[in-house]
């Protein structure tokens, strides 16, 4: 943990060295992910509900998509960006150094432009807090706080699946981004409103519904079942698979070295 | 004519040989435009009455904008024309006998039309096998056909008109990336790539309407599904016609402008 | 002591076709070479030594260095670093090791070279007290005062490469993979690079292992030349081998004109100008006296002088002597 504080300062003090162009992309990440909440607005500016949903109970949605993916794109860059760190030879140099490889990964690269998203993310948590009609009772805090760690998690192993792919192949993971940033853009709407089959495959294969969705019907007391409420905690188990996509990944890139 | 003929090529046969990339960017656009059409179905279901096109024209707007992403995503930028800028490469592109200004339009014309036509057959073909309402519909008329070709070739040269601003903007700017996010997000909403216009509050839409903006995806998408009328269409190619000459005109003043700087500034 | 035995090493590349219509055909089918990288290398290193690797290009160079330091795993084949297995203890072993790529940079780049430093301390656990010592050793061997408070983007290559040394040794390996060291570097820079390597093999009894393809190098660090070529070791042994290998060559120059080359047993003629040019002649082939008897006949000489020919010169004829 100490180590990962001198990490983290060397990164600060890189970024440091470009203040213009920090401010400008902390900047273009709070536009760029306004234009999204623009679009949210003009439809309920039309249409007021989808399904059973107000627009404040959306934003509680969006709201903690967005934050929980921007911390991960903020801490978990280094799996994100991946295929540059395998290209340009950093993970060799990663293997060659006495500490855990994951470790080092996450380490190595900390993108603190990411606070632009997360500004955004918290703004619409001010205004959606107050709004949503929700009695805040002290168990309906700490859900809130468990979406934003589970989606978190969910959002970090996904980018480690993602960094497992690039050991076999750096072109045509386009798809994957159907389950990060798509998974975002689409994340804003509580994922019922896609339907059944999206739900399930939302719920069981990639977890995105255990922090998104469920929780967010006990925190509008739909239901009172704790199940829903503690469900974003199983969004941990899809640590496993990826865990071991990266233990087949790493194999294979250690046996060709490309 | 032939310059934009070779680029295409070249460009069309690199596109080719990835292809995983290929195939995982249409598994990508099917998948997109399917989540984006029950995110507007649910809106649908909820309020019929406030949806302001017909459920199918709405899908069919979706898959042909997913077909032809790749011609419309502002961020689709050719680096090689930031790197000649930014070291000072231009240098020799000067001496060549050629125009700076159509050499680069061709080529980002041709960059951008070649990834389209790559990926745009699968999306159509496997988007009209889809069970109605859900599927690419044909135009209404043959007219519509007509005017959608037309249109969407005008917003070609609005779309890579426009991207020559921006590669113009480098040489004046220190950071052209930062400046690049903030304004292609702004311009890929206001040109109706996150909801199509007609789902705009009708202030805001009847003005985005009149700016180059609209001139590029949202014309053409909306004349293929019968959104717009003839009448409407006629007006809309008009003022696309009015953009791309609008935009051509400042492009090259403002590139005959900077290059006299950097020419003075000896590079 | 280091210790390879049978090592193999094969790769599996997609072929590309030129084409348009072979590109479209690649969309659903693709075909595959295999390219043996190694094939049943073995050699030993002892304690202390400095080899020098040679080879052509994708001769499978970087695959060994890759399966010494860890990095790679072979298909078959045993290798043990001081009885560890690079792949499988890499945490244990990667402290006895270490590695510097002459065209790619360990260091953080836009941060003042002593920054670096002092997170590789950390990362490696190094004991301050040691630390200490070995910074205040490397900054003065490898003159870096002046450098260390500024960024790694800022210095010349020469500068940023002997920061890069000094990166790879502060947790004191015991044995040094360079991987062309001095590539692109002046002639000053190779030569203080040099010396250090040299310095700190006889202090320290550090193991060196250079690749390079610049036989200066080789000739002024080494004792023992490695070469691989097609994935085999071809040649093992002192570098007055190598030699003599090719004792038999000798450079010719000519100052001439009107030279009108016809060809002679042994005699190549590798470069020419208006008003001179060079041979190379094999004099095991033809000797020295009746070669300048033929280049008399070839033109009128102003003047000649007759050469042993370089370790540069005797890698090219070993090269084609095997066919590499």
């Amino acid at each position: 943990m100490k180590l990962y504080f001198k990490y983290f300062a060397m990164q600060l003090r890189c970024q440091m060295q470009y203040k213009t162009s920090f401010v400008l992309t902390v900047i273009g990440q709070f536009i760029s992910s306004f234009t999204a909440f623009l679009g949210v607005y003009f439809m309920f500016q039309k249409f007021y509900k989808v399904d059973d949903f107000t627009f404040p109970e959306v934003l509680l949605c969006f709201a903690v998509v967005l934050l929980s993916f921007s911390l991960a794109e903020c801490f978990i860059r280094g799996f994100d960006t991946f295929s540059a760190i395998i290209s340009n030879g950093e993970f060799d140099r990663i293997l060659l150094r006495p500490r855990g490889l994951i470790f080092q990964v996450i380490a190595s690269k900390i993108e603190l432009t990411r606070i632009g998203r997360m500004l955004q993310a918290v703004l619409i948590f001010c205004y959606a807090i107050p709004n949503s009609g929700v009695f805040w009772s002290f168990d309906k805090i700490i859900v809130v706080l468990l979406m934003i760690i589970g989606g978190f998690i969910t959002y970090t192993a996904l980018f480690m699946i993602y960094a497992s792919f690039c050991f076999f192949t750096t072109e045509g993971l386009e798809f994957m981004n159907v389950l990060t940033d798509g998974t975002r853009e689409f994340g804003r709407y509580p994922l019922s409103i896609y339907g059944d089959g999206i739900l399930r495959f939302f719920t069981y294969a990639v977890p995105i519904a255990l922090f998104q969705y469920y929780p967010l019907l006990y925190l509008l007391g739909r239901t009172n079942n704790l199940l829903y409420a503690y469900c974003p905690l199983f969004c941990f188990l899809f640590l496993i698979p990826s865990l071991i996509f990266w233990r087949i990944g790493l194999r294979h890139y250690k046996s060709t070295g490309s | 004519m032939k310059k934009y003929f070779s680029f295409f090529r070249i460009r069309f046969i690199s596109g080719l040989s990835y292809r995983a990339a290929a195939w995982s960017g249409v598994v990508t656009q099917f998948f997109w435009g399917t989540m984006l059409i029950l995110s507007f179905q649910a809106f649908y279901r909820t309020d019929p009455a406030s949806f302001t096109m017909d459920f199918s024209a709405l899908c069919s707007y979706i898959w042909i904008q997913q077909a032809f992403l790749s011609l419309f995503t502002l961020w689709r930028l050719d680096n090689s024309i930031f790197t000649a800028i930014r070291n000072g490469d231009i240098a020799y592109e000067l001496a060549r006998p050629i125009g700076l200004y159509e050499t680069w339009l061709s080529k980002d014309i041709a960059s951008c039309t070649s990834s389209a036509f790559l990926r745009c057959i699968p999306v159509i073909i496997l988007s009209s096998l889809l069970p109605a309402p859900y599927g690419l519909k044909l135009p209404t008329t043959v007219l519509a056909g007509g005017l959608f070709l037309i249109s969407i070739s005008l917003s070609i040269l609005v779309v890579s008109s426009f991207r020559m601003l921006i590669y113009i903007s480098t040489f004046h700017t220190l950071n052209p990336s930062g400046i690049r996010v903030i304004a292609v997000s702004f311009c890929d909403f206001l040109s109706g790539q996150i909801i199509p216009l007609p789902f705009f509050p009708d202030q805001v839409r009847s003005i985005v309407e009149l700016t180059p903006f609209a001139a590029m995806q949202s014309s053409p998408f909306l004349i293929y599904n019968g959104t717009y009328t003839t009448e409407k269409a006629l007006l809309m190619i008009g003022l696309q016609i009015f953009w791309v000459f609008m935009l051509l005109f400042l492009g090259k003043l403002w590139l005959s402008r900077s290059l006299h700087k950097v020419i003075v500034q000896g590079g | 002591m280091i210790e390879l035995q049978n090592i193999s090493k094969t790769y599996k590349v997609a072929r590309r076709n030129a084409g348009g219509l072979q590109a479209l055909k690649s969309l659903f089918h693709r075909n595959y070479t295999y390219i043996k990288a190694l094939d049943q290398i073995s050699f030993s290193i002892q304690d202390g030594e400095m080899v020098g690797y040679i080879g052509p290009n994708g001769a499978g160079k970087s695959s060994t260095i890759k399966i010494m330091s860890g990095i790679l795993t072979p298909d078959s084949g045993t290798c043990k670093i001081d009885n560890l297995v690079p792949w499988k203890q890499r945490k244990t072993h990667v402290h006895n090791i270490g590695v510097v790529f002459g065209q790619r940079s360990q260091l953080w780049w836009d941060v003042p070279i002593i920054d670096s430093f002092e997170l590789l301390r950390d990362i490696y656990e190094i004991n301050p007290i040691r630390y200490r010592k070995n910074l205040e050793e490397l900054t003065e061997m490898l003159f870096l005062t002046d450098i260390l408070k500024t960024p790694a983007r800022l210095l010349s290559l020469g500068q940023r490469m002997r920061c890069e040394i000094a990166a790879s040794l502060l947790h004191d390996p015991k044995i040094l993979f360079l991987d062309e060291p001095t590539i692109g570097l002046d002639a000053v820079s190779k030569l203080a690079v040099r010396d250090f390597i040299r310095h700190r093999n006889q202090v320290y009894h550090t193991t060196v292992i250079l690749t390079t393809h610049d036989m200066q190098d080789i000739e002024a660090l080494t004792e023992r030349i490695l070469l691989i070529g097609h994935g085999q070791i071809l040649l093992d042994g002192p570098i007055e081998t190598l030699k003599e290998h090719g004792s038999s060559v000798r450079k010719l120059h000519i100052d001439c004109h009107n030279l009108d080359f016809k060809p002679f047993p042994g005699l190549v003629m590798v470069d020419r100008h208006s008003a001179s040019a060079d041979f190379t002649l094999d004099t095991a082939i033809s000797s020295v006296s009746d070669a300048i008897n033929h280049l008399n006949r070839c033109a009128q000489i102003d003047d000649l002088s007759v050469t042993a020919a370089t370790a540069e010169e005797l890698v090219v004829s070993l090269y084609q002597e095997f066919a590499i």
